[in-house]
């Protein structure tokens, strides 16, 4: 008996969408046996991870608080991915839309007027987009390499962050510590919710989901991105260009990533601080392919994966185990997601070498 | 040339067969590529493997050469059983096989390139006579020391030809070997395979084009669906009839009336240059020529002479020509990408069907929608009009009976004859005022392509103008009503078909057409 992996007439449909719910089960499983090494009871920390979180109002409005920007950052992301236009730098323009927005606050003061919000958004948008567009000019250009171009683009970002934090823009009265001073109340975002952080952002990042939904399945655009990510030659010859699609797709995704950095600073977080994420724009290059590039998968995926941040802060806070225990949990779904897709185009079988009897039929492969 | 006679008839007294397969079967996921083929090949024998693209014939060369295995069945060589595990346990059992492709190294030299397919080649000295003299015998002239890149098509399968006759094998694979030959390098290749049936190897020789197995082959044997159909005597068929083998079916031949009333010029080409569209490709340059409504223009030429080149220029995919040089309806077309060109009446259907013509994981509607968003008017405000999109893909699945799954399954779900039926299809239902259309019916049943002609045939009678790129000197003599030569990234002058002789267009292909007459020809 030997095991071996044969290729899929075509790639298995309920695969597409089972991997994901497989991935996380083997998480899980996996997740068990860790605890259980380190001598902890895994249902009890499982509890602790996945449910304890949620189970009250604040639990489930903190979960959405978390959703938002992952949820912003992929759905932009997946529209890049699905051209094969691989943005790896959604935590720079996250950062930028941050800088953009919250310098806005800074500048406007006490007494902005109620177009500041708005403002700031369009700020947020426009300095995520730019710090996106850097990429797709050396990429359409020069044919560089977005991957490393966007990549190293974020560690330029912070670095600004940091710059501005430090220096120009620190706050006069807050005993040298690198912040700025916290925004007016004109340059937050409304909490919807009294008694929790819930604002205005996550209705907003559930619109830009189902936005992105119709644009991939209704918009001509979307279809252009679909055909230049399957199959580049037939775009060619069909007459879309290649290039403007590449601007597109860097634009909206790095807008959308900007967008989400402006909801943290004038959100949860008030002030530009020298950090202002956990990395939501690494992780949702994981929300985006768990939720398999499709926006509505993405909506499910944020919140799953927003939930194994709350996790990891309830199992130190409750059982004392590392705050890592958030970053082991993401890579292994990752890791596990990747490998279960070989399942969409293979199958697994089983074969014995006894039905080769006659004089041809091999036995080496 | 008389060879051909003296060779044995089957068995006759012969003793044991050469090679002898019995119930060989491989399935590849999803389909049966063969099933339970029986083939008995005989010293000195020239032996035709026929059938259309997918009948399974390279997956049965390939176990032969032992580069596939069999799920079942069994091999005898001369007599034994015996398994075959690679192609280098094969070429010690005395079997040779020339590729359709050909696996040279262009920087080195004939002998060198002899040295690298010999298991064991000796020292250079001793292999350059040697590459020599068995050239000379099979009338494979080479010179040893030439470097494989300044070679002709036809003299590079020289090369691998003599590469596999410097191990005096017993059996001889040729894979669509005339292919890439002229008409004139055909006849010299087939003098050779005579000469060595005649001195008792055997040949297997895989080819779909009729006249030239029945003029070379003493046996044959029909391939269709993976499964044997046919064992027949080729010089005792018509044509016709073999071709009845192969297809299962009976068909009709579409072919010009003749008579066609010339409109305007609708693709005007003048001095046209470009640079090579791909590393190694060739380059075209100053190409004129131009078709008329109404007609249907053919450039022949053997693969590699600039045809990508030249159809990339004039599909806009790679707009690199100086202003003027492609006039499409009469606006100047040069600086357009596809989208617009397709605006000004311009259709186009690509060699390559899949990854080219469609995008194979998505469905014919989707695919539909690639190429008629615009003349169809499938969008509205940015959006996809889906229902529109479907009934344009059901009118073209209807029109051109496109068989698989209808509108929602995906391209590559489709057999090659009915992808390339529904794209051109998609092509001819948006009443393009111009068409070119690259080797169209490459790798397409007998039924599909007789089909497609029709559809050519009738749309230029409607007043298009179609430039038809083929390799298949058959097809453009069948539909085209002028015929002009790719060579080299040079196009000959334009032939009126009826009044153009063969031997001429052949001559053009191998690059000779200005220094040699006609007559002169016939004496090679």
């Amino acid at each position: 008996m030997r095991f071996r992996l044969e290729a899929r007439e075509r790639p298995s449909r309920s695969l597409v969408y089972g991997t994901p719910v497989l991935a996380v089960a083997l998480t899980m499983a996996c997740g068990s046996v860790l605890f259980a090494a380190l001598g902890h009871n895994p249902l009890a920390v499982l509890h602790a991870f996945f449910i304890q979180p949620i189970d009250s109002l604040y639990g489930l409005a903190e979960l959405t608080v978390k959703a938002t920007p992952l949820v912003l950052c992929a759905v932009g992301l997946a529209l890049g991915f699905r051209a094969n236009i691989w943005n790896i730098g959604a935590e720079g323009q996250l950062t930028l839309g941050a800088i953009a927005g919250g310098g806005l606050a800074l500048w406007a003061g006490d007494d902005a007027g109620p177009w500041l919000l708005w403002a700031m958004m369009a700020a947020g948008l426009l300095g995520g987009g730019l710090w996106a567009a850097i990429p797709a000019y050396l990429k359409t250009r020069f044919n560089a390499n977005e991957i490393l171009t966007s990549l190293m683009l974020t560690y330029v970002a912070i670095l600004l962050l940091s710059y501005l934090v430090h220096g120009p823009w620190k706050d006069p009265d807050g005993y040298s510590f690198p912040q700025t001073r916290m925004f007016a109340d004109g340059g937050m975002l409304p909490v919807l919710l009294s008694g929790t952080r819930l604002h205005l952002g996550a209705p907003i990042a559930l619109l830009a989901a189902l936005a992105g939904w119709f644009v991939m399945s209704r918009m001509f655009i979307g279809f252009q991105i679909k055909v230049v990510g399957l199959t580049p030659a037939a775009a060619g010859f069909a007459g879309f260009s290649v290039r403007r699609l590449t601007w597109i797709t860097l634009l909206a995704g790095g807008a959308m990533a900007g967008l989400a950095g402006l909801f943290e600073v004038a959100g949860p977080i008030g002030q530009l601080l020298p950090s202002i994420s956990p990395g939501y724009g690494f992780t949702a290059i994981i929300v985006a392919f768990l939720g398999r590039l499709h926006p509505l998968g993405i909506l499910i995926a944020g919140l799953f994966i927003a939930l194994s941040y709350l996790g990891g802060e309830t199992v130190q806070i409750t059982l004392g185990l590392p705050l890592a225990v958030s970053g082991v949990f993401q890579g292994m779904l990752l890791f596990f997601l990747l490998a279960a897709d070989v399942l969409v185009r293979y199958r697994p079988r089983w074969t014995t070498t006894t039905t080769a009897g006659a004089a041809v039929a091999g036995e080496a492969d | 040339m008389m060879v051909m006679d003296e060779t044995p008839e089957h068995g006759a007294g012969k003793g044991v067969p050469r090679l002898e397969l019995s119930g060989i079967s491989k399935r590849f996921p999803g389909c049966l590529a063969n099933d339970g083929v029986d083939l008995t090949l005989w010293p000195g024998e020239i032996h035709a493997l026929l059938g259309e693209n997918g009948a399974g014939k390279s997956t049965l060369v390939k176990i032969i050469y032992g580069v596939l295995k069999a799920d079942a069945g069994g091999l005898r060589w001369q007599g034994q059983p015996t398994t075959i595990n690679s192609p280098f346990q094969a070429r010690q059992l005395g079997i040779g096989m020339v590729f359709q492709h050909f696996s040279l190294f262009d920087s080195l030299t004939v002998a060198e390139n002899v040295a690298l397919g010999l298991d064991r080649a000796g020292s250079m000295a001793e292999l350059r006579p040697r590459v020599r003299e068995v050239g000379q015998r099979y009338g494979l002239e080479l010179e040893p020391d030439r470097v494989v890149h300044d070679l002709s098509v036809g003299e590079r399968q020289r090369v691998e030809i003599v590469r596999c006759l410097m191990q005096d094998p017993r059996l001889l694979i040729m894979d669509e070997p005339t292919s890439v030959l002229t008409p004139q390098e055909a006849e010299r290749l087939f003098e050779t395979l005579r000469r060595l049936a005649g001195e008792g190897c055997s040949i297997l020789y895989i080819s779909h084009k009729l006249e030239e197995i029945r003029a070379l082959c003493d046996a044959a044997t029909v391939m269709r669906g993976g499964r044997v159909v046919a064992a027949c005597d080729p010089r005792r068929e018509s044509a016709h009839g073999l071709a009845r083998l192969m297809i299962g079916e009976d068909f009709a031949t579409a072919s010009r009336d003749g008579g066609v009333e010339l409109g305007e010029a609708r693709l005007v080409v003048g001095g046209l240059s470009a640079p090579a569209a791909v590393p190694h490709g060739m380059p075209i340059d100053d190409i004129s020529f131009q078709v008329a409504a109404g007609e249907i223009l053919g450039i022949a030429g053997v693969a590699g002479n600039g045809q990508n080149t030249l159809l990339s220029a004039l599909s806009g995919e790679r707009s690199t020509a100086p202003a003027s040089a492609i006039r499409i309806n009469g606006h100047d077309a040069a600086g357009l990408g596809p989208r617009e060109r397709r605006r000004l009446g311009l259709a186009f259907v690509p060699e390559e069907r899949l990854g080219h013509g469609s995008v194979p994981e998505m469905s014919l509607a989707d695919n539909a929608l690639l190429t008629g968003y615009e003349r169809e008017g499938l969008l509205k405000t940015g959006q996809i009009l889906f229902g529109r999109t479907r009934d344009f893909a059901q009118r073209i699945v209807q029109s051109f009976q496109v068989v698989g799954g209808g509108v929602a399954a995906d391209a590559g779900s489709l057999s090659g004859g009915n992808l390339q039926k529904f794209i051109i299809g998609r092509e001819l239902l948006q009443n393009p005022g111009l068409l070119v259309v690259a080797h169209p019916t490459w790798g397409v049943d007998a039924g599909a392509a007789a089909a497609i002609h029709q559809a050519l045939l009738d749309l230029a009678r409607q007043g298009a103008a179609i430039l038809l790129v083929s390799q298949d000197l058959d097809e453009l003599l069948q539909i085209a009503d002028r015929i002009a030569v790719l060579s080299n990234g040079h196009l000959s002058q334009c032939f009126a078909t009826a009044e153009v002789e063969v031997e001429r267009i052949g001559l053009l292909m191998g690059g000779l057409g200005h220094a040699v007459q006609p007559d002169e020809s016939r004496a090679v």
